[in-house]
């Protein structure tokens, strides 16, 4: 019994060394690489080099945080570079560009135009252009537009322009005014755009006197140049659907900048402000074009929007057509009777 | 001066979230705001790997570049720093920024998001050093001092590493060299325009 249990384990004994063996012969026969391989904890592992490489324009390297905030599971986003080098490179130099280029052709026009006189002089009769509703649609658009316009400005020239002059304290805690400003003051300016949209649409649309005045240059070039014109002028008109559209490009982008979650993520944030900035460096260039020839630029222009009613002659010389319609409706008045004023009246 | 950086060793990162504990208790930083996580990357799988990220303390910082009012800075010792009386909020640094840094206190509709607040490394702000100004502002300052950040200064596995980025690149590299292998220093391609080569 004893014997026979010693003798199957010595057999098992054999058995397993031999076994051992053959285990050992292995490991001496296989490469050392191969065993280097089925050790390395780090075969399967993610490096940043790959991560970086399969990166969509505008992805991020995110993963999974076990703090609440699920907003930290990105990593790493390039994009944010691309971002920094339009905002400090092309944006700049377009705002730049737009807003001293128009200035510097507004000075150029009126250095060699001067200021656009009525040719026939003033008839001292004053027809309403636009009525008390007109004029604070237009005013509540236009104030607004001027403060949005200057705090956005402020973000993109002010650090190279105003630091210098007012130090960095006065200008931070203006600045910081001007950011509330310009956040609030987004509100006026959609509802003026949505009022002037309804008040004015029906005179803006094109037609075919808009080609005869383009034709002609708007007669801005040549003194005594008049072509026709209804209630607004072709570029009257460029003017309105820059605002619309401008503005509602603006609108659109800018309320999804006052809410950032409404836009998605940070690639759409900064494709946003992006467009957002594009756009209003343009109108705002449209407008120091608008703001000059409603001022300065021409006589009698700013009345319609001062007190609403213009001198006939100007009327009859920029807006030819709206001129003979407006006179008929508002009656009584004629050319022939300087000094007469039509009882005020909607100019519709 | 040393060239101050973060390095995390993500082949030892262990995901334990003692950095970002540490940072809100050194700093006292509001509930809400974390200036520094820990992001687990293709995690649950065998090859998952956690860094712990913050402000990443930039060469040419984005964060500075684009901020309208000026606000940030660069210490002596290559620290991204910024003045809390200046910021106005916009959120501009956050758009840069590639590492998710800058944090508001406020979650920012209608421009609410309040003064920007990021790490510091440890360095706190513009404010005189080690006073009560500057610790209810930026926290602590703990490299005046003449300690290294907290995150780094504590973590179990020394996966984080803070210092003069000589030196922990050479101390990564050591690291790499001997085990033989490593997932990369992470973020250094974006925030330094260079990696440790091995």
């Amino acid at each position: 019994m004893l014997r026979a249990s010693l003798t199957s384990f010595a057999k098992g004994a054999r058995t397993a060394l031999a076994a051992f063996a053959l285990l050992g012969l292995a490991a001496v026969l296989v490469p050392s690489d191969v065993r280097a391989q089925s050790i390395n904890p780090t075969a399967s592992a993610v490096t940043e080099e790959q991560l970086l490489q399969a990166l969509q324009p505008g992805g991020e390297i995110a993963g999974r945080v076990s703090i609440p905030d699920q907003k930290a599971t990105g990593l790493i986003k390039p994009g944010g570079q691309d971002w920094r080098a339009f905002h400090q490179g092309t944006m700049l130099w377009i705002t730049a560009i737009a807003l001293l280029g128009m200035l510097a052709i507004v000075v150029a026009f009126y250095a060699v135009r001067g200021k656009i006189t009525i040719d026939s002089g003033m008839s001292g009769l004053k027809i309403l252009r636009f009525n008390s509703f007109e004029r604070f649609v237009h005013w509540l658009t236009a104030g607004s537009f001027l403060i949005l316009a200057l705090t956005g400005l402020n973000l993109v020239l002010g650090r190279y322009v105003l630091i210098p002059l007012f130090g960095p304290e006065a200008f931070a805690a203006a600045t910081q005014w001007g950011k509330y400003a310009h956040n609030y003051l987004a509100w006026p300016f959609m509802a003026g755009l949505v009022f002037m949209l309804a008040v004015w649409i029906k005179d803006n649309i094109p037609d075919r006197t808009d080609v005869a005045w383009l034709k002609a240059g708007g007669g801005l070039l040549k003194k005594g140049v008049h072509p026709d014109a209804k209630k607004f002028n072709a570029g009257q008109k460029g003017i309105f659907w820059s605002v619309i559209l401008g503005g509602a490009a603006l609108s659109v982008t800018g309320v999804l900048l006052l809410f950032p979650y409404l836009a998605g993520g940070y690639a759409d944030w900064q494709l946003v402000q992006i467009i957002h900035g594009i756009v209003a460096a343009v109108l705002v260039a449209i407008m120091v074009g608008h703001i000059y020839i409603g001022s300065v630029g021409m006589q009698g222009a700013f009345d319609a929007m001062g007190s609403g009613e213009v001198d006939f002659n100007w009327a009859k010389e920029h807006h030819s057509l709206w001129a003979e319609e407006a006179r008929r409706k508002q009656g009584g008045a004629s050319a022939g009777t300087p000094g007469a004023r039509p009882a005020p009246q909607p100019a519709e | 001066m040393a060239r101050m950086k973060f390095l995390c060793d993500a082949d030892r990162c262990i995901e334990c979230n003692a950095c970002v504990t540490a940072c809100k208790n050194e700093h006292e930083v509001p509930w809400g705001i974390n200036r520094r996580r820990v992001v687990t990357i293709n995690d649950g799988t065998p090859g998952e790997r956690s860094i712990s990220m913050a402000c990443m303390h930039c060469t040419d910082a984005p964060c500075a570049a684009v901020c309208p009012v000026d606000c940030f800075y660069t210490t002596v010792d290559a620290v991204v720093l910024h003045s809390k009386d200046l910021c106005i909020g916009c959120g501009y640094c956050f758009y840069a920024c590639p590492f998710g840094a800058p944090q508001y206190p406020r979650v920012g509709n209608f421009g609410s998001r309040g003064k920007m607040d990021k790490c510091t490394y440890c360095a706190g702000g513009p404010e005189a050093d080690v006073t009560m100004a500057e610790y209810e502002k930026y926290g602590a300052n703990r490299l005046a001092e003449g300690k290294l950040p907290i995150c780094a200064e504590m973590c179990s596995t020394k996966a984080l590493l803070a210092g003069d980025g000589e030196i922990i690149a050479e101390i990564y590299r050591e690291r790499v060299v001997t085990r033989g292998y490593g997932s990369g220093a992470w973020g250094w391609q974006t925030a330094y325009k260079e990696t440790v080569a091995i």
